[in-house]
């Protein structure tokens, strides 16, 4: 399923500039597979042990997935998946 | 000059001190490091006693390479002995309270905001924003008006009318978010990539959580230049409980201070506890909630600072700890029958805590224990209502006499 993938800031230089990423996936875990793929660098910066580093959140269409199934969240055709620094606020 | 860079708490690499929040490298929160090697105490305290009778006094902490100029500037607020809620609660202690509600917004929030404003000049940005549960919103509108910016704040829709009203009253873009504080937070991080904007508790972050140390500097100081035994703190992002702890640490560090950190006694509202969740649970990860609690102003579902707050209360011997709305309620009663401050529900829960602790038996004889009330009452109006009646009488002395018959015989 195509699905955009929304970079922050913080990761372009990994991305090599770019912003939004369009990868396939039915999770979000897959989905992060598949971006990892194409830019692995970005596998050490946001997950440690095969599990998300605690201060990254990510967002499916606006909604955190840690109320949802987490990586196992499922993605629904045109979904957006969101990354961000979770440090902000407060 | 002190200070040195950002610096991030994960894994230790180091940025320009530009606008920036989160480490390249780890996602990470960056913080101001900076190196205290040259300090002398005594010039120091004698420095800090010729300044000004506010937070910067405590300019050469802070995250500037002078004192910046401040047309509203917050802090040495008062710190009240607190012997008759001591009494109430059965405490043979030696109880103070923080009153930051006599702060110019009336928060604490007026101590991170005037930091976070005065970075934006320096960093020459035009306009001021925030993501807020209300609080923080009344200080960044003030502060941006005081100092001739513009100013951008978002809140969560169904925020209190008082901080409505305390905010879009000093000319702010006041935008209220179909949502509840995370979604606002979200929404921030969001434009804080596309808006040339100085969102103060995003992009500006690292400066801005600085400002909560004052609060530390200033109990420090005004007890002598002796630190608490114990504090209890509020606890919504985890910034302040964290920034408090690093406050007192940087004294020891020089000597300005003698012994060691204070117990850190942290306080939740049940409907917003994924901090004390986490400490009672052993995690060293917030989960996040949804927040359903009348403490609005420490309604954050996801706590960016929250793993290091449980990490400060397990290393200070403290606990994190929860009180339910009705708590809240009685604990505003109970401050401001004894010591004649009224809080706003934030208080309501940090004094909530301070009674369970007590009830606990957790604080010893002798201890100087100093709680923080961080917000004022008048914020938060419905938490008191229906929480005593009004005597209505005629205008005449029958009535009176006839109202208070009871009491007069007595």
């Amino acid at each position: 399923m195509p699905v955009t993938v929304k970079i922050p800031t913080q990761l372009r230089a990994a991305t090599g500039g770019e912003a939004e990423l369009e990868v396939t996936g039915s999770t979000v875990g897959e989905v992060l597979d598949a971006v990892f793929e194409a830019h692995s660098t970005l596998r050490e910066r946001i997950t440690q042990d095969g599990d998300l580093r605690r201060f990254v959140n990510v967002y499916v269409s606006g909604e955190d997935i840690r109320f949802q199934d987490g990586l196992a969240t499922p993605i629904e055709d045109g979904a957006e998946v969101t990354i961000l620094p979770a440090v902000a606020g407060g | 000059m002190s200070i040195q860079n950002l610096k991030c708490k994960e894994c230790g690499s180091t940025y320009d001190l530009g606008a920036h929040f989160a480490c390249e490298n780890c996602f990470g929160p960056l913080e101001v490091a900076y190196d205290y090697s040259a300090f002398d105490p005594a010039a120091t305290k004698r420095k800090i006693q010729a300044g000004s009778q506010g937070i910067w006094r405590y300019s050469d902490f802070l995250p500037f390479e002078g004192r910046p100029g401040d047309p509203l500037e917050p802090g040495f607020t008062p710190l009240l002995r607190a012997d008759r809620l001591a009494a109430r609660l059965g405490l043979d202690a030696e109880l103070w309270v923080k009153n930051d509600a006599a702060n110019p917004t009336h928060s604490f929030k007026d101590r991170v905001v005037a930091v976070a404003v005065a970075k934006a000049q320096e960093l020459g940005f035009d306009t001021v924003a925030c993501a807020s549960t209300g609080n923080l919103a009344n200080a960044v509108a003030a502060h941006a008006a005081a100092a001739g910016l513009r100013s951008y704040v978002f809140v969560p829709a169904n925020l209190e009318e008082q901080k409505l009203l305390a905010t879009g009253v000093y000319g702010t873009n006041l935008v209220g978010v179909r949502g509840n504080y995370d979604d606002v937070n979200r929404l921030c991080t969001q434009l804080a990539e596309t808006r040339p904007w100085a969102f103060v508790n995003v992009n500006l972050r690292p400066y801005y959580a600085e400002g909560s140390k004052t609060l530390a500097y200033e109990t420090a100081e005004q007890l002598g230049w002796k630190l608490p035994d114990r504090v209890v703190c509020p606890i919504a992002s985890g910034s302040l409980f964290t920034k408090v702890g690093r406050g007192f640490q940087e004294w020891l560090d020089i000597g300005l201070v003698e012994g060691e950190q204070p117990i850190f006694n942290g306080a939740q509202a049940v409907g917003c506890s994924p901090v004390a969740t986490a400490f009672a649970e052993g995690w060293d990860v917030c989960k996040p909630q949804r927040p359903d609690t009348i403490a609005k102003s420490l309604a954050i579902g996801d706590p960016a600072d929250g793993p290091y707050a449980v990490e400060q209360a397990r290393r200070t011997e403290g606990s994190i700890d929860s009180v339910t709305d009705e708590e809240i309620r009685d604990a505003i009663r109970l401050l401001a029958e004894t010591t004649g401050i009224f809080t706003e529900t934030a208080g309501g829960v940090t004094v909530g805590v301070l009674r369970k602790l007590a009830e606990r038996g957790d604080i010893g004889a002798g201890e100087r224990v100093v709680v923080y009330i961080t917000g004022e009452g008048l914020k938060t109006l419905d938490a008191t209502r229906d929480s005593f009646q009004m005597h209505e009488i005629d205008p005449d002395l029958e009535s009176f006499e006839s109202e208070f018959a009871q009491e007069v015989i007595a």
